[in-house]
């Protein structure tokens, strides 16, 4: 999804944080409109003005010679989360078991605690989260592990 | 439920090293002959998987300290360093480590492992953040295990890493009480032998405001300029507020310490258990690492025997084909494709006469199975060429080398 804000970056480099009138128009375009990534699943609903500007780390600007444009990933749902998840455990998949969310990460799959400590280092870094190791110590299912990296998300 | 269940999936995978032949965790040395020379199997066999850098186990000095020291003093302390067990030489081991550093204070441990286990737990609890290299020692992971502050691991030497896992915790915390930050490092990494970039990670740490910990383990002796290690040789000896190291390698006996300049360090020593409820080390490895630590200073020849020796084989065998690690270092691994291959091919050279250590997962990272090679300044060059003779054979034996390249006469 992309919104040309039809400005350019400011002399310091900055996207936004002082409220210039610009910036402003962006930030309202980014929560109000009806594909933002910021609106929950579940209805419309406004996060509040501090999610936009927060996460400004993650978009990037894009220029096609006319204007800048701001690109903002897709918001991350559950699912992407449990796929993405999947994605990771397949090569330790034992034959034909389908890896679901309450498959038990070390014990229904070939995979040793180096490797899973391996993998979430991985995930940690797709999803921007950073999982202290006695809360992977905790976490052993699919399931388990989708909800630790969301919630983690959701607190910053 | 018996009280060995929980390790019988570790059995069964044990079962099936002890019957591809010789079981590498059960190697006696039957007679030690040179730092290079042991009797095993009955059979004179080269070593070259220790950990003794500079040959100073059997340097006539060392020996002669050790030797005096037992007249002197006895077999042991019988006694932990808070009491009976602080010897006026113990002292004196500290005073001369700190001084060889530069730095104002120095705690020895009776050995490297109780080192991390005693320092990484006193320095950081609740509320403070680790940061550890995920390619760390067990004896790192397991300091982890005993501090109740949050420990997060980044990618092995990659300051990229270990900086987003910064950066996401200072968002984390705006307007939290801040914790301290402890980034553990080590210098040389025992399992691929590969040295970590120290001053970008220096200068991530700085710009988050980390206290950095070096484990120079492997590097005392083999690296820097007057053998200090990897600090030394980055020139960021100043910007690391912990080193912490081990008399069991170059220094040729066993034993740990951390130097700091740290003005409230010694507040460790009524604190540190695993310095306080331990018997403190024997007056012989005391007075025989001070000599060898005076050895390390005065014979500078040796670090390039050493660096002369490590290029000779990792040279070699990388002329042949084999998978190397990432750079030169005293440790050359050797990558070889899966566990069973590698302990054949250990066998095989213990046939041959020639003893290096294997490492497979879950000791090593990435699930590489390796042939770990260490280096010491008095292997002969005959000796490193021999090896890489009979490592190049057996090689070839087992279809795990290129075949050697045909030369055509008349240049066709």
């Amino acid at each position: 999804m992309t919104w040309t804000a039809g400005f350019a970056t400011r002399s310091d480099g900055t996207v936004g944080k002082n409220g210039s009138e610009a910036c402003e128009t962006l930030r309202n375009k980014l929560l109000f409109h009806k594909e933002s990534p910021f609106l929950s699943e579940e209805g419309l609903s406004d996060p509040g003005p501090e999610i936009a500007l927060r996460t400004a780390h993650q978009l990037t600007v894009e220029n096609d010679g006319m204007a800048d444009s701001i690109v903002l990933p897709r918001a991350v749902s559950r699912t992407d989360v449990i796929r993405e998840i999947c994605q990771h455990l397949a090569p330790f998949q034992i034959g034909e078991k389908p890896i679901t969310g309450s498959t038990v990460i070390a014990k229904d799959l070939a995979i040793d605690s180096l490797a899973i400590m391996d993998m979430v280092m991985e995930l940690e870094d797709r999803f921007d989260v950073s999982i202290p190791m006695n809360v992977i110590a905790e976490i052993h299912t699919v399931d388990q592990l989708a909800d630790t990296i969301r919630e983690l998300r959701a607190r910053n | 439920m018996g009280l060995f269940d929980r390790h019988a999936g570790l059995l069964e995978a044990y079962r099936g090293v002890r019957t591809t032949g010789a079981d590498p965790f059960q190697i006696r040395m039957e007679r030690v002959l040179s730092p290079t020379e042991a009797i095993i199997n009955g059979k004179k066999t080269l070593l070259v998987g220790t950990n003794n850098y500079f040959g100073l186990t059997f340097d006539p000095s060392c020996m002669d300290a050790a030797i005096e020291a037992i007249r002197a003093e006895g077999t042991g302390t019988t006694g932990s360093r808070i009491a009976n067990g602080s010897y006026n030489e113990h002292v004196a081991l500290e005073h001369e480590i700190a001084e060889f550093y530069g730095k104002k204070h120095c705690m020895v441990f009776t050995t490297g492992y109780q080192a991390n286990l005693g320092v990484i737990p006193g320095l950081v609890g609740q509320g403070d953040f680790l940061f550890i290299d995920a390619d760390s020692h067990a004896s790192i992971y397991d300091a982890c295990k005993m501090t109740q502050a949050e420990v997060i691991r980044f990618k092995h030497n990659d300051p990229a890493s270990l900086e987003a896992r910064l950066r996401r915790l200072d968002q984390k915390q705006e307007g939290d009480k801040p914790g301290n930050r402890l980034v553990v490092l080590e210098g040389i990494y025992s399992m691929l032998g590969d040295s970590a970039p120290l001053k970008e990670f220096v200068e991530v740490c700085k710009r988050y405001s980390a206290y950095v910990l070096i484990d120079e383990a492997h590097s005392l002796g083999a690296l820097g300029e007057h053998g200090r290690g990897l600090c030394e040789a980055a020139g960021v000896l100043d910007d690391c507020h912990f080193v912490v190291g081990t008399f069991s390698k170059t220094l040729g006996a066993i034993g740990g310490y951390c130097v700091s300049d740290d003005p409230d360090f010694d507040i460790l020593r009524v604190t540190v258990r695993s310095y306080m409820f331990t018997a403190s080390s024997p007056p012989s490895i005391v007075a025989s690492v001070r000599q060898a630590l005076r050895t390390v200073k005065a014979r500078p020849e040796l670090r390039k025997q050493l660096w002369d020796n490590v290029a000779t084989l990792y040279d070699g065998l990388a002329a042949q084909g084999f998978k190397l690690g990432p750079e030169h270092g005293p440790v050359v691994g050797v990558h070889l494709p899966d566990r069973e291959t590698t302990i054949a091919f250990w066998r095989a050279m213990l046939d041959a006469g020639i003893y290096v250590n294997v490492a497979t997962p879950p000791a090593t990272p990435n699930g590489v199975s390796l042939l770990r090679c260490s280096l010491c300044a008095v292997h002969t060059r005959g000796q490193l060429e021999h090896m890489i003779e009979v490592m190049t054979g057996i090689g070839r034996q087992m279809g795990l080398l290129p075949p050697p390249k045909i030369r055509a006469a008349g240049g066709l």
